[in-house]
Order: C-alpha cells, then sequence, then structure tokens
C-alpha cells in the first residue's frame, strides 16, 4: 500500500496534547464525539506537564522546603546541613512528570480517543497531513488547533549553548553563576531554584519593574526577597551580546548608560514565549494571523474558518495553563452543540517566587490607568496571626472593587500561598460578589485565607484588625 | 441634559434596529420633531424627541439594534443633568458573543519578558454569576439588556428568567430547545436531537458570485418562529377542494352593490374567516395553544384570526380581533385596513399581537395550494389556493365550477385527524352553501 494515501477521517481532530489539547479531546468524548488527538511529542501533556508548571514546580517545592529548615532558626528549628541531591531532585522531578502524562494517556484511552503520533499540517481547511506518522493525512469535520508555544529566542547567539527554560528544568547541573535574561515570572522562578540549589543568580530586566504586569507594590515585596537571594537583579538593562569562554559565557550589558562585560558560568533565556503557529500551514486552512502570530478566536474559541478552533496559547490572552484547559471545554461543548462561551472575567495569574504573587481581575494599576472609580483594601500579613505564627509576615492581600456598587473587580496577594489563596478572589469577581460578601462570609482562623475578608473590611472602612486612622 | 431612552413600543418587543436618524449630532432638534425611525420585528415607526436642545450623542447607528430603555439620544436641553442612572449603560459591556477575537489581554507573546496578564475590564461590568450566563445563553437572553436586581446591580438567574419569559416566542417556556444567541452562526450539531447534525455551508463563492445580507428585522423573525414551530409542532395537513361557485357569483354581486362602502371591495377571504371562526367555535381543538411545561392544553374562548399579508419589507400576519362578533363586511373593512397599513409600514405592534387562528392565502398571486406552517403557538392555520374553475363530476356529469383548494394544517398533540376532517367538511359545507348561513351561521 502507498503511505501517502493512507487517509483517516475524523469527526473531531485535535492537534496538540497540552493542558488545551487533551481536556478538549476529553470532553469531546465525554459528549460523544469522535475524536483524534494528534501530538508529535511521544509524551502527552504538553510544555505544562513534560517542561513548563509541573517540573518547575517540583524543583520550587524542593527548595522552598529547604529554605524553611535552613531558615527556620528563630522558630527553634536547627537545620543544620541541609543540602539538595540534585539527582534524587531530578529524579522525583522525573518521575511526577512520568506518572502525570501515563494518568494523561490512561484517561485517553479509557474514553477510546485515538492517539496519533506525528506532526500535523493542514492542507486545506478540512484535512491535516501527518509527518512521522503511520496515518498519512486525516480529513475532520471540525478541529481544534492547540499548538501551544515555545521560548522566544534571543535576536543573537543561536549557535550558542544557552538555556532556556527547558534545558534548565532538566537540571543537567548546578552552574556556579547563571544569568538569567527576563525578570518575568519564568525567568524569576528559575532563579529562585538556581538561587536555592546555590547558584550565584544575576537577573537582567530590560523594564524597569520585575514581573511587569503585576502591581508595583506586590511586586515590590518578591523583588526585595530577590534582592537578597539573588547576586544581582539589574532593571532597564539589555544584554548585547553573550559570546561563549572556555568555562561559561562572557555577557556584555548595558546599564545605566555604560557596558558591563561579566562572566557567568551559564546563560538561560526567559524572555517570554512565541505560538506555535508557524509551521502549520494555516495559510492553506484559510487562518490568518495576528501581528503577534496568534490565532484570532472569538468567544466560542472559533477561528474565522467555519468549523476549525483554536485554544491556548496559540490564541491571544494570557499564556496559562488553566486558560487553556477552560478554552478546551468551550471549544469541545460549542463543537457538541452546546451554548458554551469564554466569558470568564477573570484568569488568576500565579507566580511561584519567594514569596508567591497572584493576582486576579484588575490591577490597582489597571484601574488606575483607565480612571476607574475603585476602593482599594490593603490588610498586611504581619496584621494576621497565622502569619505571625508561621514566621512569614512579608506580604499583603488586596481587593479592588467598584467604588459605588462595591462589585468586587480585582484582588492581589503577595505572602506564602498566594497561589492557593488567590481562586477565592477568582470566584468572587466571577459570582459579582461585593465588598460585603467577603467581609461576612466566615473565613476560619487563624488561616491566611482571613487576610482577603479583612482587605474586604479595610475597603469598607470597617476593619477592627487594624489601627484607626485618627479622623 | 436629557437623556432618552427607546421607549416601550409596544407588548413583547424589547429592541428595534435603527433605520434613519432624521438628525446628527450637534444639530438641534425641536421638541416633538421626528428624531429617528425605528424598524421593530412588526413594524417601523418615527419616533418623535420628547425635548427641544442640540443633540449632543447619538446611541447608535443606522443598522444597529437598540434595546427598549437604553439611551438613544442625549439631548442639551439646558436642564440640570438628571440623577445618574443607577444601572450600567445597557450597551457598555454586551454579554452576547462578540463577534470580534476573544478576550483581549494584549500581552506581547515574544517580546515583553512579563508575568502573565491577566485582562482588563471596565469597572462597570455585567455582573452575573458564571452559571447564570450559561442560563443566559441558554435561553437567549442578552445580560447587557437586562437590569439586575441583585446586591450591586447582580443579575440573578430569576432576572434571566424573568427576562426570557417576557420576551420572543418563549420556547424555553415550551420545554423545547433554545435558539441559539442572536447573531451567532449555527455551525456543528444541535443538542439533543440524535441525527440532526447542521453540517457547515460549503463556500458557494467557489461555485459563482454571490451576495451576502445580514437576517434582520422581519426576516429574523418569520425564521425564528417558523423554526420554532417545524421542530416543537408535529404537523399534520388535511388538503380538500371546496366548491365557491355559489359564494363567487353572491361575492361579485354584492361587491358591485356595495362599492365606495367600506369593506366593500369584498375578497374570499372575510367569508374565509367568518366561516372558519364559525367553525372554531365548534372544534375548539384548532382555537387553542399546548402548554407542555404544564402539560394542558389551553382552549380560547376568543377568535382572534389573523391573516398574512406579503408587504415589500417581508411577511406579516395582522390580526383581525372579535371575528365572532363583527360582520363578514366589517371583517373585510378592518382587513383592507390592516392590509394597506401593513403594506406602509406604518401598523401598530398591537395589530400583530393576540392572534388565536391564521389563515394565508396564497391564491391570487399564484400556486395552487399550499401547505402551511402552524404560527406558532397557535394550533392550525388554513392555507387557500387560488378559486378557479375546474371540470367537476357531479351527479356523474362533468360540469364547470369554481373550485377553492384548502388545506388544514394542525398541530397533531391537539388534534387528530378525524377533527380536521370534520372541521373541513363544516367548513366547506359553510362556503359551498353560502344561504345555508340563513338559516344556521
Ligand atoms: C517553565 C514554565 C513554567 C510554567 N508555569 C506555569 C504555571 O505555573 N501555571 C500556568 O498556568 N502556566 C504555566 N506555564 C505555561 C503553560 O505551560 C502553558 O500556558 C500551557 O502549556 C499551554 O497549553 P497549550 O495546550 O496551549 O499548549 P502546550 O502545552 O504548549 O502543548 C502543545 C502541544 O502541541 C504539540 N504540537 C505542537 N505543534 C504540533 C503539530 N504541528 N502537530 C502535533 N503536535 C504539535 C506540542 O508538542 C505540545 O505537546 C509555564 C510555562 C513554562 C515554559
Amino acid at each position: 500500500m502507498v503511505m501517502g494515501s493512507l487517509g483517516q477521517e475524523t469527526d473531531l481532530l485535535v492537534i496538540g496534547a497540552g493542558p488545551g489539547g487533551y481536556v478538549a479531546a476529553l470532553r469531546a468524548a465525554d459528549l460523544g464525539r469522535e475524536v483524534i488527538l494528534v501530538e508529535e511529542r511521544d509524551l502527552l501533556g504538553g510544555v505544562c506537564l513534560i517542561e513548563g508548571c509541573i517540573p518547575s514546580k517540583a524543583l520550587i517545592h524542593a527548595v522552598e522546603v529547604a529554605h524553611l529548615a535552613r531558615e527556620s532558626e528563630r522558630l527553634g528549628v536547627i537545620g543544620g546541613g541541609v543540602t539538595i541531591d540534585i539527582d534524587k531532585l531530578r529524579r522525583h522531578k522525573q518521575q511526577t512528570v512520568r506518572a502525570l502524562t501515563s494518568g494523561v494517556r490512561s484517561l485517553l484511552d479509557n474514553r477510546n480517543v485515538e492517539v496519533v503520533r506525528g506532526r500535523a499540517r493542514f492542507t486545506g481547511p478540512g484535512e491535516v497531513r501527518l509527518e512521522g506518522a503511520d496515518v498519512a493525512s486525516i480529513r475532520f469535520r471540525h478541529a481544534i488547533i492547540a499548538t501551544g508555544s515555545h521560548g522566544a529566542r534571543l535576536p543573537f547567539g543561536d549557535d550558542l549553548p544557552l538555556w532556556g527554560s527547558r534545558e534548565a528544568l532538566e537540571l543537567p547541573e548546578v552552574p556556579k553563576s547563571l544569568l538569567v535574561i527576563g525578570g518575568g515570572y519564568i525567568g524569576l522562578e528559575l532563579g529562585f531554584v538556581y538561587a536555592g540549589l546555590g547558584s550565584k543568580v544575576t537577573v537582567v530586566e530590560m523594564l524597569p519593574q520585575l514581573l511587569t504586569g503585576a502591581d508595583p507594590d506586590l511586586a515590590a515585596v518578591v523583588a526585595r526577597r530577590a534582592a537578597k537571594r539573588f547576586d544581582d537583579v539589574l532593571l532597564e538593562a539589555r544584554v548585547e551580546k553573550v559570546t561563549k569562554t572556555k568555562t561559561g559565557f562572557s555577557v556584555t550589558i548595558a546599564h545605566g548608560g555604560e557596558t558591563k562585560r561579566r562572566t557567568f558560568g551559564q546563560v538561560l533565556v526567559a524572555v517570554g514565549r512565541t505560538p506555535n503557529t508557524g509551521d502549520l500551514g494555516l495559510d492553506a486552512a484559510g487562518i490568518t494571523l495576528d501581528e503577534h502570530g496568534r490565532i484570532p478566536v472569538d468567544e466560542a474559541c472559533r477561528t474565522s474558518v467555519p468549523g476549525i478552533f483554536a485554544i491556548g496559547d496559540v490564541t491571544p490572552g494570557p499564556m496559562l495553563a488553566h486558560r487553556a484547559s477552560r478554552q478546551a471545554k468551550v471549544a469541545a461543548e460549542v463543537i457538541a452543540g452546546h451554548p458554551a462561551a469564554f466569558d470568564n472575567v477573570a484568569i488568576p495569574g500565579v507566580v511561584f517566587t519567594e514569596p508567591e504573587l497572584s493576582w486576579v481581575g484588575i490591577t490597582e494599576q489597571e484601574a488606575r490607568e483607565q480612571d476607574l472609580a475603585v476602593r482599594v483594601g490593603r490588610f498586611p500579613l504581619s496584621a494576621l496571626g497565622r502569619a505571625r505564627a508561621m514566621g512569614s509576615t512579608e506580604g499583603m492581600v488586596k481587593v479592588i472593587a467598584d467604588a459605588e456598587s462595591g462589585l468586587v473587580l480585582g484582588v492581589g496577594i503577595v505572602g506564602p500561598h498566594a497561589s492557593d489563596l488567590i481562586s477565592e478572589g477568582a470566584l468572587a469577581i466571577e459570582m459579582g460578589a461585593t465588598l460585603e460578601d467577603l467581609a461576612v462570609t466566615i473565613h476560619p482562623h487563624p488561616t491566611l485565607s482571613e487576610a482577603l475578608m479583612e482587605a474586604a473590611e479595610v475597603a469598607l472602612g470597617s476593619v477592627v484588625h487594624l489601627a484607626r486612622r485618627p479622623t | 441634559m436629557f437623556e432618552f431612552k427607546l421607549p416601550d413600543l409596544g407588548e413583547g418587543i424589547h429592541e428595534g434596529e435603527i433605520l434613519k436618524w432624521h438628525v446628527a449630532e450637534g444639530q438641534t432638534i425641536g421638541e416633538d420633531e421626528p428624531l429617528v425611525d425605528i424598524e421593530t420585528d412588526k413594524a417601523a415607526v418615527t419616533i418623535p424627541s420628547p425635548r427641544g436642545g442640540r443633540v449632543v450623542r447619538l446611541g447608535g447607528a443606522e443598522g444597529d439594534t437598540v434595546a427598549v430603555g437604553q439611551v438613544i439620544a442625549v439631548i442639551d436641553d439646558g436642564a440640570e443633568a438628571e440623577a445618574p442612572a443607577a444601572e450600567a449603560e445597557p450597551a457598555a459591556t454586551p454579554a452576547g458573543p462578540a463577534a470580534g477575537p476573544g478576550p483581549a489581554a494584549p500581552e506581547e507573546p515574544a517580546a515583553a519578558p512579563a508575568a502573565p496578564t491577566p485582562p482588563v475590564r471596565p469597572a462597570r461590568r455585567v455582573a452575573a454569576a458564571p452559571a447564570t450566563r450559561r442560563l443566559a445563553r441558554e435561553l437567549g437572553v442578552d445580560l447587557a439588556s437586562i437590569p439586575g436586581t441583585g446586591p450591586g446591580g447582580r443579575i440573578t438567574a430569576d432576572d434571566v428568567r424573568r427576562a426570557a419569559a417576557g420576551g420572543g416566542p418563549a420556547p424555553q417556556a415550551a420545554g423545547g430547545p433554545s435558539p441559539p444567541p442572536e447573531g451567532e452562526p449555527i455551525t456543528g450539531t444541535t443538542a439533543g436531537i440524535p441525527f440532526l447534525e447542521i453540517e457547515p455551508l460549503p463556500d458557494f463563492a467557489q461555485l459563482g458570485p454571490v451576495e451576502r445580507e445580514p437576517v434582520r428585522s422581519i426576516r429574523r423573525k418569520v425564521a425564528r418562529r417558523m423554526t420554532t414551530s417545524m421542530i416543537l409542532v408535529p404537523h399534520v395537513a388535511l388538503l380538500e377542494d371546496c366548491d365557491v361557485t355559489e359564494l363567487e357569483r353572491f361575492r361579485r354581486e354584492e361587491r358591485t352593490r356595495r362599492e365606495g362602502e367600506p369593506g366593500g371591495r369584498l375578497s374570499l377571504l372575510p367569508f374565509v374567516v367568518k366561516a372558519v371562526t364559525h367553525c372554531l367555535a365548534e372544534f375548539p381543538m384548532f382555537n387553542a395553544s399546548l402548554d407542555p411545561a404544564r402539560g394542558e392544553i389551553i382552549y380560547k374562548k376568543f377568535y382572534n384570526v389573523g391573516f398574512a399579508a406579503d408587504t415589500p419589507r417581508g411577511l406579516v400576519v395582522p390580526v383581525v380581533r372579535g371575528t365572532d362578533a363583527r360582520s363578514v363586511v366589517e371583517i373585510s373593512a378592518e382587513i383592507i385596513r390592516l392590509a394597506e397599513a401593513a403594506r406602509d409600514g406604518r401598523i401598530d405592534a398591537a395589530d400583530f399581537q393576540g392572534g388565536t387562528f391564521t389563515i394565508t392565502n396564497i391564491g391570487p398571486l399564484g400556486g395552487k395550494g399550499l401547505i402551511p406552517t402552524i404560527n406558532y403557538p397557535e394550533s392550525a392555520i388554513l392555507g387557500m389556493g387560488r378559486a378557479a374553475p375546474q371540470a367537476v363530476v357531479r351527479d356523474g356529469e362533468i360540469v364547470v365550477r369554481t373550485i377553492l383548494p384548502l388545506t388544514l394544517a394542525f398541530d397533531h398533540r391537539i388534534a387528530d385527524g378525524a377533527d380536521a376532517a370534520r372541521f373541513m367538511s363544516r367548513l366547506v359545507g359553510l362556503l359551498s352553501r353560502p344561504l345555508s348561513w340563513l338559516v344556521e351561521a
């Protein structure tokens, strides 16, 4: 049989098995659709499971535990020589990833989703060709593009063995010194990991603030800690040139009007991510990209071509796994004829730095820029019993609400467990909760979650746990 | 400063399309001078300005749809500003599916080494819980156009249900599938109906030149109502020929005799309306509606007969009220008045409402006969073909008679074929022997 003629047909073709694609495939199968999922890697789960959220959190957790052990002398814990065995840690990370990806595989098998390994490329609005697969082509009635993104490269240094986040998460070694290019969340998370493992870390950021996008008062708490943990943090600085030396890299950095040369054992490039839309044959499908190479979609995740949907990092919006998974369900449901829509008003942003930082809905800065009449309530963790008991008093919770109606518009948190605490803010915003709803809901004592209730009371002007301002 | 909100345009009408502005922003307008022409599902109306002054802002472009209660013009009449409206301006944050790309979070994917950016929204937003938003989509309710009764103006599930109950042909009350949200192209499959799969349209432009036109206004209303009726109602049609030779002779005489009188321009239709009314009283299942939510049949003890009228803007169905209490010539006068008003687009919305039975008379335009679709939520519709001389057999002889083909399409949930046969034979009896009306009708 001629390989080229081997074609298949399906009701729904999903391209990419990340948290967008595999969730879409599962949901669509549950809704009775016949689904083929195409993935070019041998492991399922996409960037998130294999080289993103999950492995990074495994490393971050280990480093955090070691820190706590080392730094809890005040609490009477004498840590002594706490060290991290990176071979063991690497194994733990690999096992975590393996368990989760095989979990995805069995969920797909369980629903009879056909998984085809290969690289898909559109040849028309109803067909893809596959490379590296037993199946040569697939004709579909519906398709969901969920091909995700990859780390953006520097304009130079393509020939150098620089790390991206993927290489850093492999944990090949702990370099003596590490330059992190990019002070966004991926750069900082990995910076804290390697600082915790013993590298001397320098962060270079082009903009005047770390974690651009987060409110400056929240980001400042992380920046203070970064200043302690890292060798150096250079803001409004630009890496101009990198060359390989015998033991590492020589780097030219423009900063504060002068040009410095420094050497580092390793360089990590974390300057954003680029959607995987370049080599998909989207022209043949009739899909036009926006100026950032993303696929425009409507609220139902439909592209401009009937029957073709797009979700996750390839679509405009924050590149986050939980957004991809929510869009996945919307697309699958719309294809199954349900009136679903991605009408979420709040997508939480979560940063696993030290301490953690998270926010959802509008930021205070955005409210000011847009001249919105808002009320802001801020509650410092230093006034919270549980945070004191834990010895972690750096941080705060703040809530931003419409001045007139009290509708909660945004929540920002910096401090321990900020990533878990933010969900209450997301729920409040989605539900259309008011400050009063947050303030009168009983929050268990003593917990960190009380801080959001207190912040709401601050915004309402009725807080009892802070000193009253003279009136 | 005066904010003019689109006033109530009649029962069951929640929105209209802006056909034409009579003024531009910046111009002055006198009190009661025409401001805007609005076309609703039923008719076009010219709305005068309630105040005189300078037009500061117009609340939409021609072709836009505006909701009742939405500010359509801001007029500087020299007065102080009114107290700011408590509710969010309906048009500000449309909750329905947006046409453009999805959530706008202009994160630079490659260039910016930025943390992920949650999307930005205006402070005033349509506040409703996710489950309520889903309910609104299911019931086809535009959240931006309804007021919220919850704290902070939050829209509750009850608010949505209330809005749905008051609007449109309310298929949700009948337990049927809900129409897709406004303006949403229908692709994919429709849930709940096995084997119903709506395939995406082929690209006709590949085959030859095409022109696209939005489905609006009357066309949209007809499309909705007919789809609802066809999907929801099990239709059965009964066909019969009716000998109207005598009735036609009589009608022509009367018409000549009554020339110039109101309603004197007698057509066949008023006679059929009258005879049908008579039959409806005897066979109430054809003047009824099914209420599946309560498992009941609603028999209407009033008789409002609608008739399909072809107008330059599309099909409309004006209603002649109380046909049991009106004479044929009175019915004729009313039909003439309604048909003219409908044709000129100056008919009242109320004249389209409250029908209990519909007659569609395609005959004068051509066509031997037709099988009409019930005008939901009525239970039956009568189609009239063309009354024309035909060779028929009477007492073993071939004779020429004037034959009117009739079709009764009815809701088989409410009535059976035998009912329809009896209804039809009664109707044919009345129409073929007009003198019998002297005795009984
Ligand atoms: C270091 C790091 C940390 C992160 N941490 C977090 C976090 O804490 N929280 C969070 O929400 N997000 C995090 N993210 C982002 C998150 O990983 C992405 O937003 C998410 O994976 C996007 O999901 P997706 O389904 O769109 O695409 P992906 O996960 O990128 O999956 C796309 C899949 O498609 C496959 N593919 C691509 N092209 C083709 C083709 N032509 N044919 C077949 N298959 C193809 C790829 O192999 C891949 O498996 C992190 C990312 C990184 C890099």
